[in-house]
């Protein structure tokens, strides 16, 4: 279920084109004015993520009075990397370890489902093509959170409350997959490809086995990456359909630990869970979706270049 | 198109079956995909709308449960708030979104200009609560690094900077900050599929900065502002986990009930009243489909073929 949609549009780097030599003369260097903006943008856009690193450094009593740009001490990451982990024992890990499955498992299934599914929408003729086509369009493009409610009273209604597959199921039905796919698929790949390997003898399966396959890999790591960051970052559905703190996902297992900071919430006891500890914990919880943006960022441009001849 | 389907084919093993049903392998192709469809998709939405016209003992109850949401307290409040987080955040993206990629499309390095493109695109991993949590300390006047900023605003305490009537923009902060740099990348990458031949033209005719781009870039851009708006407005519309941990944060200054989301949250899990928090679901899918449907209609951003 594609909560995030900003995400769909992000396809459209595909338009960027390295700059020709005469573009390049067109432009000029920017005035100090918008330098400016652009440093001043910089800072807004960097600032907290490079504040949220020095946080985790420190003990809240520098946290609160020392200089927020300096860097604490390794021995106070190392407390309250301590004091973290020991919350509601190891809870962090169960956390991060549930997005993870949650995550991945959803990501797999996305992939089976989505990339056959757009490849037949684009490549191959059968009765209600254009109804799944229109109905994708249509789902891709309502507010799914509004459903999370609704999806509660299905859920409850088959007893899966509770279960994992509750998650992951809705996680794996990704519309914006399959049509990313199918714009892929009508526009990066030559239909006469195809064909040729239909008329040499290759099956339906084969054609898609064989040859449709091996060309998809950009498709595969841009739908990845957009399902992954969609579903790692979710935070309505987990927060409805899981009853227990041992099957929360990071993002809701962060307000559990929101909850037990005495400055944001002064109910709670002495047990209670410092800021710096909670920003490291923010920290655990986005560092997966960098480091596997800096590693699919290369295919991610592939994906998004092959699929620019659509505009 | 045709030229794909195993119907066409005639010359390699013709089975009876393959002749009364052309698109037996388009169908298993898409069967996991339609069966979740049915399931996600689908089901929820019918189920909604059940619920929605009907009460609790399951008898049809007209428009009973959006007269009763209509009917709460906090339900006009939640769209007043809603609407109005709709209207910062949607000027603050065509306004700033826009404006830094032009900016950054006139670099005249490109390296510069990639590298600020990836740094402003870092917090796009930091969406749901992640965000939430780095802005909380953001605006805590007490550990803020810009603390200073916030006493000089006549901000003293978290709980002054999270008032009510704060949080349309507190909110468009936050999700200006998750959400902008993706866009930034987009709005670059659409800029860069204008002809250059164009620019120089307009350069030629002694068109300026200002004037190339407030004549010829934006309106080519206009087909892609657009489409920012609706998806922006449909994923604003949904605003739940911002002011669910802000109120959380600050003790109830900011409402549990602040957004809709909220409010058919509480109906359904506090008031045990899911009929009328059905019935609030269906609205915004209603504005959010009539939205869909204006924009596919009228950008024609997706041609089905």
């Amino acid at each position: 279920m594609p909560t995030d949609t900003r995400l769909p549009a992000q396809a459209s780097e595909s338009l960027r084109r390295p700059a020709s030599p005469r573009r390049r003369a067109t432009r000029k260097l920017p005035n100090p004015l918008a330098a400016l903006v652009l440093a001043l943008f910089l800072v807004f856009f960097v600032l907290p993520v490079g504040w949220l690193l020095l946080a985790a450094t420190k003990t809240d009593d520098q946290l609160v009075h020392g200089n927020p740009l300096s860097f604490g001490s390794w021995h106070a990451l190392a407390d309250n990397w301590t004091a973290l982990t020991s919350f509601q024992d190891n809870a962090i890990f169960r956390w991060l370890g549930n997005s993870a499955l949650y995550s991945f498992v959803a990501l797999a299934i996305t992939l089976c489902v989505a990339i056959p599914a757009g490849y037949a929408l684009a490549m191959t003729e059968f009765r209600g093509r254009r109804t799944l086509l229109v109905a994708t369009l249509v789902v891709m493009l309502m507010p799914n959170a509004t459903l999370v409610v609704p999806l509660f009273l299905e859920v409850n209604a088959v007893h899966l409350i509770g279960s994992m597959w509750s998650i992951i199921l809705p996680y794996s039905f990704y519309p914006f997959g399959v049509y990313l796919t199918y714009i892929y698929f009508s526009t990066a790949v030559p239909r006469d490809l195809i064909a040729a390997a239909k008329l040499d003898g290759c099956s339906s399966f084969g054609v898609f086995r064989h040859v449709a396959l091996p060309l998809a890999t950009p498709i595969v790591a841009l739908v990845g990456f957009f399902s992954f960051v969609a579903n790692w970052t979710n935070y309505f559905l987990p927060y409805v359909l899981l009853p227990e703190s041992d099957q929360f996902p990071v993002q809701v297992g962060l307000g559990t630990l929101l909850n037990s900071v005495p400055q944001f919430n002064p109910t709670v006891g002495t047990t209670a869970v410092e800021r710096p500890e909670l920003a490291l914990a923010t920290l655990l919880a986005i560092t997966p979706v960098l480091v596997v943006f800096l590693f699919s960022q290369r295919f991610l441009v592939a994906g998004m270049l092959a699929g620019a001849t659509k505009e | 198109m045709t030229t794909a389907t195993p119907a066409t084919r005639p010359a390699r093993t013709p089975s009876r079956r393959r002749v009364f049903w052309p698109g037996r392998a388009g169908h298993l192709f898409v069967a996991a995909y339609v069966v979740l469809l049915i399931a996600f998709g689908v089901v929820p939405t019918v189920y909604a709308v059940y619920f929605a016209f009907t009460d609790a003992g399951d008898n049809f109850a007209g428009f009973s449960n959006f007269a009763e949401a209509a009917n709460d307290f906090r339900y006009f409040s939640a769209v007043g708030h809603v609407a109005l987080y709709l209207v910062f955040w949607l000027v603050s993206l065509v306004v700033f979104v826009v404006g830094l990629a032009l900016l950054l499309h006139r670099l005249t390095s490109s390296g510069t200009s990639k590298a600020l493109r990836f740094l402003y695109y870092i917090p796009g991993a930091l969406a749901g609560a992640a965000s939430v949590m780095v802005w909380l300390f953001m605006l805590d006047p007490s550990v803020s690094p810009v603390s200073a900023l916030l006493r000089a605003a006549g901000f003293d305490t978290f709980g002054e900077v999270v008032a009510p009537d704060h949080l349309p923009v507190l909110f468009t902060l936050i999700a200006f900050w998750t959400g902008a740099g993706g866009w930034i990348v987009v709005m670059y990458g659409a800029l860069n599929n204008i002809s250059p031949d164009l620019l120089e033209a307009a350069r030629i005719d002694g068109a300026g900065v200002w004037q190339t781009a407030w004549r010829i870039q934006i309106p080519l851009l206009r087909k892609w502002i657009v489409y920012m708006v609706i998806l922006a407005f449909a994923g604003g519309t949904q605003l739940f986990v911002e002011p669910q941990l802000l109120s959380q944060a600050s003790v109830g200054v900011a409402g549990r009930d602040y957004s809709l989301n909220q409010l058919s949250y509480d109906f359904a899990f506090q008031n045990n009243n899911v009929n009328t928090a059905a019935a609030i679901s269906v609205e915004l899918l209603v504005v959010g489909l009539v939205v869909a449907g204006v924009f596919v209609a009228r950008s024609g951003f997706f041609d089905a073929d």
